[in-house]
């Protein structure tokens, strides 16, 4: 047991460097950017005294050292700066947009898990079968559909041919309002608050783009459970337990499931992460209020700190989705940590 | 009572209206209109440095400025803003002395803040004087219209404000009917301002004090923009709409879809493609910007493009038509095959070019490049929607006279800098347009040495000199209308732009009428009425 907080004080302290070089890299970055912001801010009639004006009043005539050393000194109380082209807090942004792209793309994941896994471990024990062309079927598409495609079919049919899904416009329709923020998480919000009307409405809008999501994040779970059931299914120790006389469901759920897990899990970290950037096309054609537009928005028009601070936020994202990850590891294979004592 | 009961009263009293599942459901709540667009807002200041274009409707529908400009029925029946016609709007009257010098305006007795202070002269001055100290685009803009120091402005007593111009000119007062110089609550805006932000652009950036017509009730930065009606407006006839919803979608298909369906009712600012195709199932206005000009850019500090034949031989050689039916859906106005002589000062008008293979081959071998050139044609890829098939059009015709070139695409934060502050590009597209809607104010932008521009490094002594006079001349003057017609024909004779089409905005309506077109490409909600039937 001390072994395993060990290595995971370990992991924690690894992030440090990793934090520190993202924000090195996305400083530089970002200004190696082509792009003025000075011009890009200064407006439609801008003369070279007004693109000056603008220059000092957003801190870029200072030198880069300088500039870093002023941005280090923010970060350290917090302050990710303020995004010129919203002209608010980057921090309050982000607190306000990330928990929509969570929200999405949570929903999207559970939902592909669970229609994924159940397929993969079915094709798995009846490789060659209808539920195995099925999966295949699905994967294919999956992949091959791109997701502002898939988005764009969905609203076709569901909203403007047979009128059943509401209108694509974000997180929730005119007739709500937000519910009181807590998590951000408008399903949570909505039930704490007690508000099931608004929990319904919000579970609308977010049903289209979650099934969206959720096809293009189905294959690469339902492909990599289907691949790891089929090495644990052919596994020693899976022939041993069939030999000892051990039930099917003790010997696909105890043993094989459990052991296939792992590199199932590691997918779904993957994917968790690019599908955080995939969703950008999701939540243009949606009207989702996500992160990814307002990252693509920021970029456009060189607003560092937004791009920044964009860049951080899912650094530190990735820092906790991996540190989870390998949490997961050391509850489903008790060696974890073994290797650091 | 909160918006949803508000709303889901609406809602009810529909329900009981037979077929009402057919009706829009907003619409039918009689004082609600919603509507969608592909912008995004970023502030609700226009002063403020990094405020995008979309945001100077909120300077339009929740401030009011001294005077606006009247409107107009075109042709076509639509209605438009009329540049010829100043009319009042905090200002009951106004008069300019003798000499041009000084303008003095007398404000509405009646008009008044959204917090029910009395608009007085001293909020106007707070506010002129913001509006030309901030810096970037809004000092800018002042300047065209003679503005640039605060001392130029004064408060004589509550309902008098005095305007005094260095040199009298004709886009003075016209200048004050733009977005930008609106009048602020100045006193909501002091309490909030700071010894580093004495001009409160952090507080007004969020919190409009206006006296305008709407008011801002809500506003989700990305998502949308909720205007509700002051009922107290003295600035014009009052709104019919009590609230206006203007929500953020921002792809095209799926605004598409929603006022097919009816679920909004006016669908802002739509691709040229969407517009021809959804004219046929309900009222789209597409209006020809006004001031405005798509144009090829032939810059002169690329070599072959100062010999003249060469720049003549390209106009001859654009294929004008298919440009215009490809890039534009047909949607806009034609600025190509002129036949007759010049006799007024209208503004954009068609060049006397017009696609013609022999007489493009012709000068071609005539010029000192008979041989031909190597010649990159830069495009944005932010505008990718019309440049892009423009440019393809030009690179296939331009082949045929022997220029070889090749498309080069410019990321859109790069396009600026690259095309208009370094004016590198040699051969590229561009386009600008003029709030003030002049064709001298035009060619100061676009014709003018150095000016931001004038990508193509264009320099002419005379029509320099003709672009100076005529600016602050007024359009009667006598001598006006020769020297712009002088201005014309220097400007087509040696081309540094070669025009290709006047571009238009695009409004879809569902349900909603009252639409006009304003010069500033923003959605002026004041006029908006829920269409009956």
């Amino acid at each position: 047991m001390r072994g395993r907080g060990t290595a995971i004080l370990l992991r924690i302290a690894q992030a440090v460097p990793v934090i520190f070089g993202v924000i090195v890299i996305s400083f530089v970055l970002t200004r190696a950017l082509p792009g003025d912001p000075a011009v890009q801010f200064a407006g439609a009639a801008a003369t070279p005294e007004s693109i000056e004006e603008v220059r000092k009043a957003l801190g870029l005539d200072k030198s880069l050292p300088e500039q870093f050393a002023i941005y280090l000194g923010d970060l350290a109380q917090g302050d990710l700066g303020q995004s010129v082209s919203t002209g608010r807090p980057v921090l309050t942004e982000l607190a306000a947009r990330l928990p929509a792209s969570l929200e999405l793309t949570l929903t999207a994941l559970i939902l592909s898990c669970v229609v994924a896994i159940p397929l993969g471990i079915l094709a798995a024990t009846r490789p060659g079968s209808w539920v195995d062309q099925l999966c295949r079927l699905l994967v294919t598409a999956g992949v091959s559909l791109p997701t502002f495609f898939t988005g764009l079919v969905l609203i076709y049919v569901f909203y403007y041919v047979l009128g059943i899904a509401p209108s694509p416009l974000g997180r929730l329709d005119f007739i709500y309002l937000d519910p009181p923020h807590v998590t951000g998480f408008f399903l949570i919000d909505a039930a704490l608050a007690g508000d099931w009307e608004t929990w319904v409405g919000a579970l609308k809008q977010l049903i289209l783009p979650a099934v969206t999501l959720a096809l293009f994040t189905l294959a690469p779970i339902a492909r990599m459970t289907r691949a790891a059931m089929l090495t644990a299914l052919g596994a020693d120790y899976v022939r041993t337990a069939r030999a000892a006389g051990l039930s099917r469901h003790k010997i696909l759920y105890g043993y094989a499931f459990r052991n296939a897990l792992l590199p199932v899990v590691t997918t779904l970290g993957m994917v968790f992460s690019f599908v955080l950037g995939a969703n950008v096309l999701v939540e243009k054609v949606f009207a989702w209020p996500g992160i990814g537009s307002y990252a693509v928005e920021a970029l456009v028009v060189s607003d560092y700190a937004a791009v920044q601070g964009f860049v951080l936020a899912m650094a530190l994202l990735f820092v906790v989705l991996n540190l989870v990850i390998d949490l997961a590891y050391s509850v489903i294979d008790p060696r974890f940590g073994a290797e650091a004592k | 009572m909160d918006r949803r009961q508000l709303l889901k009263g609406g809602a009810a009293i529909v329900g009981v209206v037979p077929f009402a599942r057919a009706f829009p459901v907003f619409a039918a709540s009689a004082d609600q209109i919603v509507v969608v667009t592909g912008q995004t807002i970023n502030s609700l200041d226009l002063h403020r440095t990094g405020t995008n274009r979309p945001s100077y409707q909120v300077a339009i529908n929740c401030y009011d400025r001294l005077v606006t400009f009247g409107t107009k029925t075109l042709e076509n029946g639509d209605i438009s803003f009329d540049y010829s016609q100043i009319e009042p709007e905090l200002a009951e009257s106004w008069t300019t002395s003798e000499d041009g010098l000084t303008i003095t305006f007398k404000l509405k007795p009646d008009a008044t803040f959204w917090d029910g202070r009395k608009v007085t002269a001293e909020d106007v001055k707070w506010s002129f004087d913001r509006a030309v100290s901030v810096g970037g685009f809004p000092t800018t803009q002042m300047k065209a219209g003679g503005l640039s120091r605060p001392d130029q402005f004064e408060a004589v007593d509550e309902a008098t404000f005095v305007v005094k111009l260095d040199a009298p000119s004709k886009l003075s007062l016209p200048d004050l009917a733009v977005p930008v110089p609106f009048v602020i609550n100045s006193e909501v805006a002091k309490a909030h301002a700071t010894a580093d932000d004495p001009w409160a652009t952090e507080y007004l950036h969020t919190n409009p004090a206006g006296s305008g017509a709407y008011k801002v009730a809500r506003w989700d930065s990305g998502q949308q923009i909720v205007f509700e009606r002051f009922d107290g407006w003295v600035g014009g006839p009052l709104p019919q709409v009590k609230r206006v919803i203007q929500r953020e979608v921002p792809s095209p298909a799926t605004r598409r879809a929603l006022i097919e369906r009816g679920d909004v009712q006016v669908s802002f600012d739509i691709p040229d493609k969407d517009a021809a195709e959804l004219a046929e199932k309900m009222t789209v206005y597409s209006t020809p910007i006004a001031n405005t000009i798509h144009v090829v850019g032939l810059n002169f500090a690329f070599e072959p493009f100062q010999d003249p034949k060469v720049r003549q031989a390209i106009a001859y050689a654009i294929p004008y038509e298919a440009i215009f039916q490809t890039a534009a859906y047909g949607r806009g106005a034609p600025l190509w095959g002129a036949t007759d002589p010049i006799t007024d000062a209208s503004w954009p008008r068609k060049s006397p070019y017009f696609t013609d293979l022999d007489k493009a081959k012709e000068l071609m071998a005539a010029s000192s490049f008979a041989n031909g050139f190597k010649v990159p044609l830069s495009i944005s890829t932010d505008l990718a929607s019309w440049m892009e098939p423009t440019a393809l059009l030009i690179q296939e015709a331009v082949g045929k006279i022997g220029i070889t070139c090749e498309v080069e695409k410019i990321p859109g934060a790069n396009w600026r800098t690259a095309v208009l502050v370094e004016k590198r590009l040699p051969f590229h597209l561009e386009n600008f347009g003029g709030w003030l809607d002049t064709p001298d104010y035009y060619f100061f932008w676009a014709y003018m040495k150095g000016n931001l521009f004038n990508s193509s490094n264009y320099e002419n002594e005379e029509l320099q000199k003709l672009t100076e006079e005529t600016l602050p001349m007024a359009q009667d003057d006598p001598e006006y209308l020769p020297k712009i017609k002088r201005m014309f024909e220097i400007a087509f004779a040696d081309l540094p732009r070669i025009p290709l089409y006047q571009p238009a905005l695009n409004v879809a309506v569902n349900g909603a009428s009252g639409y006009q077109f304003w010069f500033h490409r923003q959605l002026d909600v004041r006029p908006l009425s829920v269409a009956e039937g």
